[in-house]
C-alpha cells in the first residue's frame, strides 16, 4: 500500500485523535502551570442605615471583581509554576502528618486519600477478578451444553449494564434498610449501617467491580478453554495427574497470555475508578483520583471551576497511568518483534 | 477413552453446577431486584421482608394488582419476546438478508421488537385481561400488587423522554461516525505493515488508557470560551461548544477511536489479503476494493464493533455530565441528579424506575446480540 493511500485511509481517525486526545493533553499540561482568576479591586464601601438623631454608617473594605464595559468579569491568567501542584499535593501538611505518625491526618488530605483508595482498590480487585473469572469459565465449560447459552446470557448482564446504574442497584440493596442490610441485621441480630464508615463502602465498591468485570474475564477465559490441547490433557490423565494438577500444569499455563491480558486491561480500567463513587455517593468517605479531577471541574457554589487544580491533579494521575503502561507496551513491542 | 476419562465424578459435577447457579443468582439478583421494586409502592418496595416486596400487599390494597391470568399472559409475552429476540430475529436476519441490508435489518428488527414488546406488555395484556378478568372468577382476582405509576412519573412528569431523545441522538451519532472513521483506519492499519502503522497502534493503546477526566479538563475551558476563538472563522455566529450535543459526539468518537481501530483491525486481519489482491488485479483501486469487496464480508465485525461503540456512548457518565448543560442532558447523568435529590421514598422508587428504564434497552441488546458481544469480547484477546 502506498503511503498516500495509507494516509487517506487513516487520515480522519488520526485527525480526530490528535484534535480530541493529543491536543487536550498538551493543553492540560500547559493549564496546570497557569491560574485564571477574576481581577479583584479593594473598594471602600460605606453603608448607612437610618438611625435616631444621626445615621449609623459603617465603612468596610470589600473586594469586588473588576468589570469591563459590557459588565462581564475581567479575568487574568498568571503563570504560577508549580503552585497548583502544591495546592493539590499539600506536601507540607502531608509531611507534618507523616512525621507525627498520624495516618488519620495524612488521610484527611484529598489527594493522598484518593491515591490510597485508588491503589488499594486496583490491587485488591485484580486477583479477585482473575479468580472469579477463571472459576466461572471452568464451571461453564463443565456444564451441560444446553445450559451454557442461558448462563452466558445471565453472566453478560452485570458486564453490559451502565456502570453508574450497576453501582446504584447494589447500593439500593444495602442503602438504609435495603433488603440485604435487613437480612444481615436479622442474621447478626444487630444494627448495621453500611454507609456510615469508609471500609464497608469500600467492600461494596470492590464487590461491585468484581461483579461487573468477572463476566468479561470469564468469557475470555471460556474462549481460551476451548483451545486447550486435548491430547496433552489425555496424556496427563494417563500419567495419573489429578484434576487439580491438570488445572495447574496444563490449563493455567495455556491460559497465561489471557490472564496477563485481562490483568492489564483490569489494571488500566480500575485505576480509573470513578463511577463507583457516583453510584454509591461515597464522596464523603471515599474518593478516587479520577473523581478528584472531576470534582475540581464541577462548578462550585460561586460557579467557578478550578481548571488549574483539575489539570494538576490530572497530570499527577497520568504518572500512575504511565507506570501501568510500561509492561503493556513492552509486551506489545515484543509481540510485534516476534511477529515479523 | 477421552470422553469418559474427562467426565467429572458426580459430586464434583454437582458442586460445580451449584456454584454456577449461585453465580447466576448473584449476577442477576441486583438487576432483578430493582425491576421488582420499580413496580411497587414505596412501602412495599422498601419492606424488609423479601416476600412482601415481591407480592406487594400494600400495592394490592391500593387497587393496583395483577390477576393469575394477567401473570400468565405477561410471562407468555416475555417468553415470546425472548424467543423472538434470541432465536427468530438473528436467524431471520442472517439467512434472508446480506451485507448492507443485514445492518439495516438488525436495527429495524430490534426496534420493532422493542417497541412491540412494550406495547404488548403495557397495552395489550392489561386490555385483554381487563376484558377477561370478570368472567374467570378466582383466576381473575388480583393476587400480586403491581403498579406502573412510577414509570408514568418518570417518563411523563419528570421529562425523562427528553433525556431519552438526547441519549438516542448522541449514541446514534457516535456509532455512525466512529464506525465510518474507524473502518477506514482499521482497514488501512490491517493492510499496511509499515513502521508508522505500528506506532499509530501503540499511541492509540496509550490513548486508550487515559482517564477521561484528564481529557475533559482539556476540553472544558476551550469549549466554554469557543465563541471567542471561533469568531475569526465564523464571525458573529460562532457557536459555544459547551452544552452542544455535536461537540459531545465528536469527543466521544475520539475517545472511542483507539478501541475501535484496534478491534476493527483484528477483524480485518481475519479477512485474507488475497481477496483485495484479486480485486486489485481486476483493476480496482484500493478504495474500490475496500468498498466493493472487503466491506460486504466485513459486516459481522462492523456490527460487533458498533455494539461496543453504542455501549460506550450510552453508558457514559463523566463526559456527558460535564460537557452538556441541563437541557441537553442524557439519561445517565439525569438519573444521577434524580437520586441526589431523593428525599422521600417515593422519589427513591421513581429513581429506581428510571434506572430500570435505562437498563431495559441493554437487556434487550444482550438478548438479540449475545453472539456478537461474545465474539467481540474474545476478538482481541484470544489472538493475543
Amino acid at each position: 500500500m502506498k503511503f498516500k493511500t495509507f494516509a487517506a485511509f487513516i487520515g480522519p481517525s488520526v485527525f480526530m485523535m490528535l484534535l480530541f486526545i493529543a491536543f487536550p493533553l498538551v493543553s492540560v499540561f500547559q493549564q496546570s502551570f497557569y491560574i485564571t482568576q477574576p481581577i479583584y479591586d479593594l473598594v471602600d464601601v460605606e453603608t448607612c442605615t437610618p438611625g435616631f438623631v444621626t445615621q449609623t454608617c459603617v465603612t468596610e473594605t470589600q473586594s469586588v471583581p473588576r468589570l469591563d464595559e459590557e459588565g462581564a468579569i475581567i479575568t487574568k491568567t498568571d503563570f504560577v509554576g508549580l503552585q497548583s501542584y502544591r495546592n493539590v499535593l499539600e506536601l507540607g501538611r502531608a509531611w507534618d502528618a507523616l512525621s507525627s505518625g498520624s495516618w488519620a491526618a495524612f488521610q484527611s488530605i484529598d489527594f493522598w486519600k484518593a491515591l490510597r483508595f485508588t491503589l488499594s482498590f486496583t490491587l485488591i480487585t485484580l486477583p479477585l477478578v482473575i479468580c472469579a473469572g477463571l472459576g466461572i469459565a471452568v464451571m461453564i465449560n463443565s456444564a451441560a451444553k444446553s445450559v451454557r447459552g442461558p448462563v452466558i446470557f445471565v453472566s453478560l448482564l452485570p458486564f453490559i449494564i451502565t456502570p453508574v446504574i450497576g453501582a446504584l442497584s447494589i447500593n439500593w440493596l444495602f442503602r438504609g434498610d435495603g433488603i440485604l442490610t435487613a437480612a444481615l441485621e436479622w442474621y447478626l441480630q444487630r444494627d448495621i449501617a453500611m454507609f456510615a464508615q469508609a471500609w464497608t463502602i469500600e467492600i461494596l465498591m470492590m464487590f461491585y467491580r468484581v461483579w461487573h468485570v468477572a463476566p468479561f474475564a470469564a468469557i475470555v477465559f471460556y474462549a481460551g478453554l476451548q483451545t486447550v490441547n486435548q491430547d496433552s490433557l489425555e496424556s496427563a490423565i494417563i500419567d495419573g495427574a489429578s484434576r487439580w494438577q491438570r488445572l495447574k500444569y496444563i490449563i493455567i499455563p495455556h491460559l497465561m497470555p489471557l490472564i496477563v491480558f485481562i490483568s492489564m486491561i483490569h489494571l488500566m480500567d480500575s485505576y480509573r475508578v470513578f463511577e463507583e463513587i457516583v453510584g454509591f455517593s461515597s464522596q464523603g468517605h471515599v474518593i478516587s483520583l479520577q473523581w478528584l479531577t472531576y470534582d475540581f471541574l464541577v462548578p462550585d457554589q460561586a460557579g467557578n471551576r478550578s481548571i488549574s487544580r483539575a489539570s494538576a491533579s490530572a497530570m499527577l494521575t497520568m504518572i500512575g497511568i504511565a507506570l501501568l503502561l510500561v509492561p503493556l507496551l513492552r509486551r506489545t513491542w515484543r509481540d510485534h518483534q516476534g511477529g515479523h | 477413552m477421552s470422553a469418559r476419562a474427562l467426565q467429572q465424578p458426580l459430586p464434583l459435577r454437582l458442586t460445580s453446577n451449584v456454584f454456577l447457579a449461585l453465580w447466576c443468582l448473584i449476577a442477576a439478583f441486583p438487576i432483578f431486584w430493582i425491576m421488582v421494586q420499580s413496580f411497587k409502592t414505596p412501602v412495599d418496595a422498601y419492606d424488609s421482608n423479601a416476600l412482601n416486596v415481591i407480592l406487594g400487599p400494600e400495592t394490592l390494597a391500593r387497587g393496583h394488582g395483577m390477576s393469575a391470568l394477567q401473570i400468565l399472559l405477561g410471562i407468555g409475552a416475555i417468553w415470546l419476546t425472548i424467543r423472538l429476540a434470541s432465536r427468530t430475529l438473528p436467524a431471520f436476519v442472517r439467512s434472508s438478508l446480506n451485507g448492507k441490508q443485514q445492518w439495516l435489518g438488525w436495527i429495524i428488527g430490534a426496534l420493532v421488537l422493542g417497541v412491540g414488546s412494550v406495547v404488548v406488555l403495557f397495552g395489550v395484556v392489561p386490555w385483554v385481561s381487563g376484558v377477561l378478568n370478570p368472567m374467570l372468577g378466582p383466576l381473575g382476582v388480583d393476587v400480586v400488587g403491581l403498579t406502573t405509576e412510577h414509570y408514568k412519573t418518570v417518563w411523563v412528569e419528570r421529562g425523562f423522554f427528553r433525556n431519552f431523545q438526547n441519549s438516542l441522538l448522541i449514541t446514534a451519532g457516535v456509532v455512525t461516525i466512529s464506525l465510518s472513521v474507524g473502518t477506514l483506519a482499521g482497514y488501512g492499519l490491517a493492510r499496511s505493515g509499515s513502521k508508522l502503522a505500528f506506532w499509530i497502534l501503540i499511541i492509540a493503546l496509550i490513548f486508550r488508557a487515559l482517564p477521561h477526566s484528564v481529557l475533559v479538563a482539556g476540553y472544558l475551558p476551550v469549549f466554554i470560551s469557543s465563541s471567542e476563538w471561533l469568531a475569526p472563522i465564523f464571525g458573529e455566529n460562532a457557536p459555544t461548544l459547551y452544552g452542544k450535543p455535536f461537540a459531545v459526539i465528536a469527543v466521544l468518537v475520539a475517545i472511542n477511536q483507539p478501541f475501535t481501530i484496534w478491534m476493527l483491525r483484528s477483524f480485518f486481519q481475519n479477512i485474507p489479503a488475497e481477496l483485495d489482491e484479486a480485486a486489485r488485479v481486476d483493476g480496482c483501486s484500493h478504495f474500490q476494493a475496500f468498498r466493493r469487496v472487503i466491506m460486504p464480508v466485513m459486516w459481522p465485525g462492523v456490527i460487533t464493533t458498533g455494539l461496543f461503540s453504542f455501549l460506550l456512548a450510552y453508558n457514559d457518565f463523566l463526559v456527558t455530565s460535564l460537557l452538556l448543560d441541563a437541557q441537553n442532558q442524557t439519561m445517565v447523568p439525569a438519573i444521577a441528579g434524580m437520586f441526589n435529590r431523593e428525599t422521600t421514598t417515593t422519589d427513591q422508587v421513581v429513581a429506581v424506575a428510571a434506572a430500570v428504564s435505562i437498563t431495559a434497552p441493554l437487556f434487550f441488546l444482550v438478548m438479540v446480540f449475545q453472539r456478537q458481544i461474545v465474539s467481540g469480547l474474545t476478538a482481541g484477546a484470544v489472538k493475543g
